[in-house]
This record gives C-alpha cells, structure tokens and sequence, in this order.
C-alpha cells in the first residue's frame, strides 16, 4: 500500500504532470484534455499522456464523454474529462496512522456526549492558530485569511477580483472552502467533526482579530461546511 | 420486485417544556426546518398530529420525549438532508442544548415499500429492536446501513 502512495506521490515531481494536477484539483468542473493543455502551456498530446498517467496512479479520475448530438460511425472519439480522484492519498514516513486515532478518540466523545468540551479544545487551538497568524501578519484581512487558510489545506475559492481566469472565482466578501481537511472524519461524525472545525475557524478569526468576519456552517456536498462572510454591521 | 423507501424515526428528551424560554430557538427553528426537508432531494413523507403541522403534539415514548419520522427515497437522500443542508446541520450541532444525551441509540432507520407510510406503533418497536439487539437489516442506523430488501449486493 505505501509503496503504491509513494510511487502515485512521485508523479507529481515532473513539473508538468504537477501543474496538470494542480490546474485540475483547481478545478469546479470536470477538465478536458484541450483545457488542461491550454491552461499549462503543453501540446495537446503530451498533456494527454500525463493525464492518464495521472489517472493510472490514482491521482484524477476519468469520464468518457460522446460530443453531444453525435453518434454512429464517424462521431469521434468520446471526449475524456478529468478531475481530482477522490481517493485519498496518504503517506506518512515513519508510518503514522492520526486517522485511526481520530476515528477512535472521535467515537469516544460522542459516547460521553462530550460535545463541548471538543468545541472549547478547537476553539483555544483556533484561538493559538489566530495568535501566531496575527505575530506574522497584523491586521490580517480577508486575503490575509484566504492565504492562511490555502496554506492549511482549506483550499479556499479565489476572490473574484483576483482574476486568474482560469478558476472559479468567489464573491470578494466571503471565504468558501473547496476541500475539507477533516474529510473522512467528518463523513462518520458529521455534526461533532464539523462543529468541531466551526470552532477552530472561529477562534482563528478571534485569536487573528479579524473582528469584521463571522463564520458559519453552510454544508454542501465534497467541500468544507464551514463558510467565513464580512458581517454585516461592518 | 418492489421498491422501498428509507423510514427514519428518532427521539429526543426535552431539557424543559416546548414554552420554557430555552426552547425558543428550537420552537423557531421547528416550522423553517420541516419546510427545509420538504423541499430536499428524495423527501417522500413526515409525520404529522392531525390538524398540526408537526409531531411534536405526539408523544409516544413519555410527555417530555419527542418523536419526529420521515420517509426519504434512500439512504443518501436522507443522508444529504440530515448532514449537508444548510440550516440542518447547525441545529444538529446545537442539539444538546435542546435534549438530553441519551446514550442509547436515539434514531433508527429501516426500509418501508414504497408508497406506504410506517405507523408510529412500528416505528416504536424498530427503536426497541435495535436497542435491544443492534443493527441489523429490519432496524439499522446511519453507522451501519442495510441495503433495501431485494437488492443486488454491490
């Protein structure tokens, strides 16, 4: 198994294949290999081949898409789409198993319907988190905060006026969070493990000042349920 | 061969009576929240007292304890609605301000054919079964889902 993850993980050390993935990873809509080819700066055949090469160690999935309309001989190749695999890839050296831990200490919490005491944990730990942030970068902002939370593996939406262009782009007043780092987690206890990371970006947003941002739980399948938004008064 | 529905039932003991102040944000999350599952993805049913629009009137399992039961075209309709609606989830989390923790299984889920809605009688008896003897096929729960009788093994 972890020789497998390292060799899937090893893949993206070509600095094309890596773009390919984090340009599709980037992604709210499935890929086509003209788009990803395009967004890279590739030849179309080349970016073919590390997609699918990409496909192979598990890293995207693939869909075959017929062009609309055609059918029958002479309608073409179906169109291949690509995003993000939903496999999770793991590789921890020395091996380290958090997750089995989590499940377990997560198990336990609820059985003591020790709800609160988990909450008041991730809020100090936000708080801690929000305390360091604020050392490095005062008078942190809602970029300031995006940046953060990229670098924790929230993957939050760009802001609309940052215009890459290339990817999705969200309203400027509020932070939507693509991936959800508690993912697996969060599948078996829903309500302890996203009211548990509720907590975190709260006491982040306390413990950084950002006395002008609230967050909240917005759930939507496959991202993180929680959503940070300008309040209102300000 | 006939197709089933998801029937859900679960129970909650009040910390104070549906008028005490405490409650106020329950009792106003109440009518918003039946609408929301209403409207969800794969709702099919939800239990309702005559003449009200909610089951909080009803009160099968003691006066403080109350009942609520659905049916959801499957398991992940049920799923979605229960975990990832917004507006959901939230009251989920602030539950244990509202009810006591019971640390017997409160919510049991079997599989009803569809078109017919469960009586509260079975949905009682289904709460007894998997307390008594666990999950199994005819009372399950969210941790361990059954497939619907009659399907093809995956």
């Amino acid at each position: 198994m972890t020789e497998a993850e390292i060799d899937a993980l090893g893949l993206l050390t070509d600095p094309l294949r890596r773009a390919l993935y984090r340009y599709v990873a980037g992604q709210d809509h499935e890929v086509s290999r003209a788009e990803a080819a395009e967004a890279v700066g590739a030849q179309r055949n080349l970016a073919a081949f590390h997609l699918d090469k990409l496909v192979a160690a598990r890293l995207l999935d693939v869909r075959q898409q017929r062009i609309s309309g055609r059918t029958g001989p002479g309608s073409g190749r179906p169109a291949k789409l690509y995003r993000r695999s939903t496999r999770q890839h793991t590789v921890q050296l020395p091996p380290r198993d958090y997750e089995t831990a989590a499940h377990v200490l997560a198990e336990a919490v609820e059985r003591h319907g020790a709800d609160a005491a988990l909450y008041a944990a991730a809020r100090e730990e936000g708080e801690r988190r929000g305390a360091a942030l604020a050392a490095r970068a005062p008078d942190a902002d809602i970029a300031t905060l995006r940046s953060y939370l990229g670098e924790c593996g929230y993957e939050p939406v760009p802001d609309e006026g940052a215009g890459s262009g290339q990817e999705a782009a969200g309203p400027p007043d509020r932070v939507r969070l693509r991936n959800c780092p508690f993912h697996t987690l969060a599948a078996a206890f829903p309500p302890l493990t996203c009211g548990m990371n509720l907590e975190l970006l709260r006491g982040l947003l306390a413990g950084a000042g950002c006395s002008g941002l609230s967050a909240r739980l917005a759930p939507e399948s496959g991202r993180c349920c929680v959503e940070i938004s300008k309040t209102n008064e300000n | 061969m006939t197709e089933h529905h998801l029937a859900q039932l679960n129970i909650g003991r009040l910390r104070a009576p549906l008028d005490d102040p405490r409650m106020a944000d329950f009792v106003r999350e109440l009518a918003p929240v039946n609408a929301l599952a209403e409207s969800s993805p794969g709702f099919v049913w939800r239990l309702r007292e005559e003449e009200t629009d909610d089951a909080t009137g009803l009160r099968p399992f003691g006066p403080d304890i109350l009942v609520n039961m659905s049916v959801w075209e499957s398991y992940d309709a049920l799923w979605a609605f229960t975990y990832r609606t917004d507006g959901h989830l939230e009251v989920l989390r602030r539950r244990a301000s509202w009810f006591v923790r019971d640390p017997a299984p409160t919510l049991v889920l079997w599989w009803v054919p569809a078109g017919t809605a469960p009586s509260l009688d079975e949905a009682v008896e289904r709460l007894a079964r998997l307390r008594a003897d666990g999950p199994s096929p005819e009372a399950f729960d969210f941790r361990s889902p059954a497939d619907p009788p009659g399907a093809t093994a995956t």
